[in-house]
């Protein structure tokens, strides 16, 4: 049995034996389910284990080791092997460790082909064009994302997937399962991505240019990236600096009031 | 320290702008920013020139600063780097010069 989860264009394949589990995933994804049986998917086996493999709380590892990744938390134990799109993971069956699961493989593929790069930011879809919203925790990504007016169409308010756009010019962001505080899905739409904020709470309502060593500095602070590999790291500069230099990277200073949103536009 | 022969980590992964200079560390990632005066040593840490011929050339002759100061603003700098690995400190000069590669 399985349930096949596509996001930012790539498909997942969860192959479980626990069929609550799956119908817990069925609902959580229900937007990003992939029509038919996934034979084209990147494939998950996921074997249910009972209590946590080890402290809850123990730190992320994401570590290469004979050409598959290691991906290890408290809740969860999987291996990924990049060469042929397959994996299994043991965990305690919740979403939330599949999400972070998904998360890291996601990250790893995208990194491994060059293809794109996932985010700390919300963003949203105005006008057939896509912003993000940019920052860590506390910096107003949900609060951007709940006052965001009729007519804009939310991709996240937790974790943007951007890939580099087809023809080869800038990058589209892809709307995400992968919810902050909102607790609510992204709509599963594609936009051509057109300006990247970082978030900056302020008395009022302004966007400044950021110089580009900054811009490049804080995008890769904000990018999710865990994996300790040589061969990745010139691959995810490079992502960074290229979608840098293809749309308006800046800093929004906002009041949290909806007149922020008359300067995205 | 003085004639140490600096040498970028062939691994690391950096790009210069705007005279600036970020570095990724390939082994875990962490970042570092570079002034316009880092930046220009970190162009010049081909693992040929010492430290001291860096500073004397990329650093006293393009900014305005003494040598003695530059010099150990130059030599936290280069100790800091070499401790995460992304600058070697050679002992002596190598014979092959390090490509540019950002």
């Amino acid at each position: 049995m399985s349930v096949c989860i596509a996001i930012g264009g790539i498909s997942i394949r969860v192959e479980c034996t626990d069929v609550r589990f799956l119908h817990e995933l069925r609902l959580h994804y229900a937007g990003y389910l992939a029509p038919g049986d996934g034979a084209d998917s990147l494939v998950l086996l996921v074997e249910p284990s009972s209590p946590p493999l080890q402290s809850p709380d123990a730190d992320l590892e994401v570590r290469l080791a004979g050409g598959i990744w290691v991906i290890k938390r408290g809740d969860f134990h999987a291996e990924w092997e990049p060469g042929c799109g397959r994996g299994v993971a043991r965990l305690v069956p919740n979403r939330y460790s599949l999400d972070s699961i998904l998360r890291i493989i996601h990250s790893l593929e995208l990194a491994r082909t060059g293809q794109g790069l996932l985010l700390h930011a919300a963003s949203a879809v105005r006008d057939g064009r896509a912003f993000l919203f940019c920052g860590p925790s506390g910096a107003g990504k949900t609060t951007m994302s709940r006052l965001a007016p009729a007519g804009v169409r939310l991709l996240t308010d937790e974790i943007s997937y951007l890939r580099r756009a087809p023809n080869g010019t800038g990058f589209d962001a892809w709307g995400t399962p992968f919810a902050g505080e909102l607790a609510r899905p992204g709509e599963n739409i594609v936009a051509p991505l057109s300006s990247l904020y970082f978030l900056r709470q302020a008395g009022e309502n302004r966007i400044d240019p950021l110089a580009a060593p900054e811009a490049l500095r804080l995008v890769l602070k904000n990018t999710l990236f865990f994996a300790h590999d040589s061969a990745l790291v010139p691959r995810v500069l490079e992502l960074a600096h290229s979608l840098c230099g293809s749309v308006e990277v800046a800093q929004l200073s906002f009041a949290p009031d909806v007149r922020v949103w008359n300067l995205i536009r | 320290m003085m004639n140490v022969y600096p040498k970028r980590a062939p691994n690391a992964a950096f790009r210069v702008l705007g005279g600036e200079a970020i570095v990724m560390n390939p082994l875990d990632s962490s970042l570092f920013s570079l002034n316009e005066t880092a930046a220009a040593i970190w162009r010049a840490a081909d693992g040929c020139r010492s430290l001291a011929q860096i500073v004397d050339s990329e650093v006293c002759g393009q900014f305005d600063v003494d040598p003695e100061t530059a010099l150990r603003e130059a030599t936290e700098f280069a100790e800091a780097l070499a401790v995460h690995d992304i600058l070697i400190l050679l002992p002596e000069a190598e014979t092959e010069v390090l490509p540019w590669r950002p």
